[in-house]
């Protein structure tokens, strides 16, 4: 057994600690400014149309007896925060009857495909390649040619995908220009669906991945460099050891610790960068849900999604944790 | 002992080419090694024997390389090797035993699988219990449990893990062994111990061992000959009585003059100088500057390494008229 | 002289910095004699110019058949499809995107190191509370906080200056992170325990030993708060939070997303902000890449 109890419990603890400050900082960050979201609304949505949804005024009655000004602060954050723990993260304003939880757990499976897929690729694609760039016996391909598309990496993902749209859907049309599937299509397990699906994830996955493994590759290709100065390899060599596994099995095994380290550190930045593709794509994930919300001031969407995001980032850093030691020998989690 | 050699080197001339010149990192390098025989070889930071060893195992990288002369391994020049070849002979013929064995092991591996990956690399045609077996075998040679195989370094004391790249060095049972400073990094008591046990295990082997060091003690207890290189070139080789009590070379007597004495306690012999910059060595013999025999050709011509006395080689102009004198 | 002499040679070895200063170079030139150029409270703003113009050398309404001889105006990035001087939003926003990026980034540059430093240096409560709080900021998604923080406020339009400042509020995490991990590798270092034994006081220390050894640290940390900044102001700006009165980069691309801008065919509409701000991007990464270097010579190549 490679780690003791308290040591999952200790990362289990700051799991929670990090949800609890997410949440928290959702409750007091737009308390700071003296509104009331849901009334505003309805006093729009009455000026605008006339038209307001059954049961709208009950709700917004019982948000204000919960969380209106006449309630001390202290009370309403516990009402908060018990509405969290039982997953009530409230109602879309702009949506109602909806709750912010049906909406997120629609867009959830796509962007989480999305990311899932991007992410691996983009990290073992460049992390292979960054190494290959270190390496002295690697071919002049990887060494010299490579590097300078390593570029992309700088520029931010969802101009990259501005870029590929224009180009590839919109110029030679060889790729839908956006959205998940093709109006006319009925979700379902066929292969046809599965097939639309695919073309349509195609821009984003690739925008996601271009930018994605430029990150990857420079981290790896440092660390190489720094590997291959240690004694191991040196030593390794001095065995009559071959080329590759001189190359995967003492250098790069020994740099993946450190770059999964990374990897865990990174994931709120391909977070935000997947959203902002999504958006651009219009890919009926969570980051067009955000950017809606925003664009129509459904605040509780917006907190309920940032919410939900950094619960996700949480609890997928807990997992990897937990991961390290296989990884990594010298790490026993003990006490 | 027998007398066949089993390394031969004649003339090896190892070179770095940097932006501030060239560094003549070794320059007419001529050694024997005997099968079975333990040789020393001393000298300061600096005077090119760590780069003599990598030389031998075809380790030497750009910038550098080895400019001429020639290494027999049993009559088969190793310089002249591909580097498939020149990789087929490490591990196997010529094995080597770090200096710093806290870093010289895989930290991700078991220490077994880092005995057998060579064995594997090197197509002995065993199979996989088979090397397995040899592996337990190297680690009890140098008196390691047959467990330690399944541990990992980091579980291992210092003086467990330099006997574990012993292990190593020694599982395929090559016929040179190349110890570079293998007991620098350890205290006193583990220092005896390992040399023990490298002792041991190459009289068990009839391995050739060349040690490197500026040990000189460690050198006494250890070594039949011993080399002595100075800012790259070779300056004495002698058999070990003859070397410390009748040293030849200037170089050779002042460092055996400098090694405290219970005699002479307080007094400290240094030798007055610094060592020359590899890249900028000075004309004529390499030592004259520092040298308080030397005299006229000493600073215009280098001297030639040759047998002055049976089994004694010198490079060293004082002797160069004697012998001559002698032949005529 | 000779120090500027001894610089130039180095950058001669050092590509990619020297590269990367070459861009901020021509940008800075770009801007200083495009603000010579164009009217800045005109220019980049609606109306500016005829509406969805192309490029072009010489621009002739066609109502006008006589202008050919008198005054064809240039529009050399074209116009947008609210009539705002491509050229001037060019000018204009890369400007603006580079404040924003350099007001958060010095802002943050400036807290975290100083929260780094202290929290390194004398540990404690105080440490555990700093490294608490970078932590969990750190984990949180930066954007989706700004998201947060800058949808609270509502209706009031927000300026150059306020996105600034609303990215500052974040961009310190990083920057501490780093220099505080920094600071207490060095604490141990023996030329500290040398400073203490002579009896250094604790200031001085700091400034005399530990400072110069960071500054390599400070670049990059720097470096890539700003690139951190200008990301995170693009992706604000791009959710439609960003100041939309304003022609920075960043909203330019909103309104290019916005208005379809490539669905109508207007690519130099989007054109214009995408290569101004991949340029930037490019120039940051690699002066980032070569600042690398100076601090880690072991990535040089050994030719």
């Amino acid at each position: 057994m490679r780690y003791s109890w308290s040591f999952v419990i200790k990362r289990f603890g700051l799991l929670l600690l990090i949800i609890w400050s997410g949440a928290t900082l959702n409750f007091f960050i737009p308390k700071m400014t003296p509104r009331n979201p849901l009334r505003e609304k309805l006093l729009q949505e009455a000026s605008r149309s006339g038209y307001i949804p059954p049961g709208f005024e009950e709700m917004v009655q019982a948000y204000e007896a919960k969380f209106g000004l006449d309630r001390p602060l202290w009370q309403q954050y516990i009402s908060y925060m018990n509405d969290m723990l039982h997953g009530d993260l409230g109602f879309s304003i702009s949506n109602y009857p909806k709750t912010v939880w049906e909406l997120i757990l629609e867009g959830l499976p796509w962007t989480v495909g999305l990311l899932l897929s991007t992410t691996l690729v983009a990290f073992l694609l460049g992390s292979l390649l960054g190494a290959f760039m270190a390496w002295p016996k690697a071919s002049n391909l990887f060494r010299y040619v490579l590097p300078s598309l390593l570029i992309f990496g700088a520029v931010p993902a969802y101009v990259i995908a501005l870029t590929l749209i224009y180009f590839v859907a919109f110029r030679w049309k060889i790729l839908p220009i956006g959205g998940g599937y093709g109006i006319g299509m009925f979700p379902g397990m066929n292969i046809g669906f599965i097939m639309d699906v695919l073309k349509h994830s195609l821009l984003p996955a690739l925008a996601l991945v271009l930018a994605g493994t430029g990150g990857w590759a420079i981290g790896m290709r440092g660390m190489l460099v720094t590997i291959q100065g240690e004694d191991y390899m040196t030593f390794g060599e001095a065995k009559g050891l071959k080329d590759w596994r001189l190359f995967y099995r003492y250098a790069v095994r020994n740099a993946l610790l450190p770059q999964v380290t990374g990897l865990a550190l990174a994931l709120s930045f391909i977070v935000s960068g997947s959203v902002l593709v999504e958006l651009v794509m219009g890919y009926p994930g969570i980051g067009t849900l955000l950017a809606r919300s925003i664009s129509q001031l459904d605040y509780f969407m917006i907190y309920g999604i940032v919410f939900v995001i950094i619960t996700g980032i949480a609890i997928t850093m807990f997992i990897m944790d937990l991961v390290y030691p296989f990884l990594d020998p010298r790490i026993s989690y003990e006490g | 002992m027998s007398n066949d050699l089993v390394l031969d080197i004649n003339d090896l001339d190892v070179q770095y080419y940097t932006d501030a010149g060239i560094v003549y990192a070794n320059n007419k390098i001529n050694l024997e090694l005997k099968a079975g025989e333990r040789l020393g070889l001393v000298g300061e930071s600096g005077s090119g024997k760590s780069t003599l060893a990598l030389a031998i195992l075809g380790m030497i990288k750009p910038p550098g390389g080895i400019a001429g002369g020639e290494i027999l391994l049993n009559g088969r020049d190793i310089t002249k090797l591909t580097e498939e070849e020149t990789r087929q002979v490490r591990g196997r013929e010529i094995s080597m035993i770090p200096q710093g064995a806290m870093n010289s092991l895989n930290p991700v591996m078991r220490i077994k699988d880092q005995i057998i990956d060579s064995m594997i690399d090197h197509e002995l045609g065993l199979s996989k219990a088979e090397m397995l077996e040899m592996a337990g075998d190297a680690l009890q040679a140098v008196e390691l449990d047959r467990k330690v195989g399944s541990m990992y370094p980091h579980e291992l004391s210092g003086g467990m893990k330099q006997r574990a790249c012993i292990a190593i060095a020694i599982a395929m049972k090559p016929k040179v062994i190349i110890a570079d400073e293998p007991t620098s990094a350890l205290d006193v008591v583990t220092q005896r111990q390992v040399m023990q046990t490298i002792r041991h295990i190459q009289e068990e082997m009839g391995a050739a061992v060349i040690l490197i060091g500026h040990d000189m003690g460690l050198m006494a207890q250890f070594v039949d000959r011993l080399a002595v290189m100075y800012a790259g070139q070779m300056s004495e080789v002698a058999p070990k009585q003859e070397a410390f009590r009748s040293p030849m070379h200037p170089y050779t007597q002042m460092l055996i003059e400098s090694l405290p004495k219970l005699a002479t306690k307080g007094v400290f012999h240094g030798i007055p100088g610094i060592t020359p910059l590899l890249r900028d060595l000075p004309p004529g013999c390499v030592f004259s500057p520092r040298c308080p025999q030397a005299f006229g050709p000493c600073r215009e011509t280098t001297p030639r390494f040759l047998e002055h006395r049976p089994n004694q080689w010198v490079a060293c102009h004082l002797y160069e008229n004697e012998s001559e004198k002698a032949r005529a | 002289m000779e120090r500027l002499q001894s610089n130039l040679r180095y950058l001669r070895r050092n590509t990619s910095l020297a590269i990367g200063l070459g861009i901020l170079l021509v940008l800075i030139l770009f801007t200083i004699t495009g603000y010579m150029i164009i009217d800045p409270k005109l220019d980049p703003y609606p109306l500016a110019g005829p509406a969805s113009s192309p490029p072009t050398l010489s621009y002739c309404p066609r109502s006008d058949p006589e202008c050919e001889k008198t005054e064809p105006k240039a529009y050399i990035f074209g116009t947008d499809a609210q009539g705002r001087d491509l050229y001037g939003v060019a000018v204009a926003g890369t400007w603006m995107t580079v404040q924003i990026g350099l007001m958060a980034g010095l802002i943050g540059l400036g807290v975290g190191v100083f929260l780094g430093f202290t929290s390194a240096f004398y540990g404690g409560w105080y440490d555990l509370v700093v490294r608490w709080a970078v932590d969990v900021m750190l984990t949180v998604p930066g954007l989706l906080l700004l998201v947060v923080i800058a949808s609270s406020l509502g209706e009031q339009k927000i300026t150059v200056t306020g996105m600034g400042l609303i990215i500052a509020s974040i961009s310190w995490r990083g920057p501490a992170r780093v220099i505080r991990s920094q600071v207490l590798s060095m604490r141990e270092q023996s030329y500290v325990m040398m400073a203490r034994l002579n009896g250094m006081s604790g200031m001085g220390i700091i400034f005399r030993e530990m400072m110069p050894n960071l500054l390599p640290y400070l670049g990059a940390s720097l470096v890539g708060a700003v690139t951190a900044a200008i990301f995170a102001s693009m992706g604000l700006a791009a959710l439609g939070l960003g100041p939309l009165r304003e022609p920075t980069l960043g909203v330019t691309i909103y309104w290019v997303i916005n208005q379809s801008a490539f669905l109508r065919g207007l690519w130099w509409w989007g054109a214009v902000p995408i290569g101004i701000v991949a340029l930037i991007f490019v120039m940051l990464f690699l002066i980032s890449i070569g600042l690398d270097e100076v601090a880690n010579p072991r990535v040089r190549r050994a030719e």
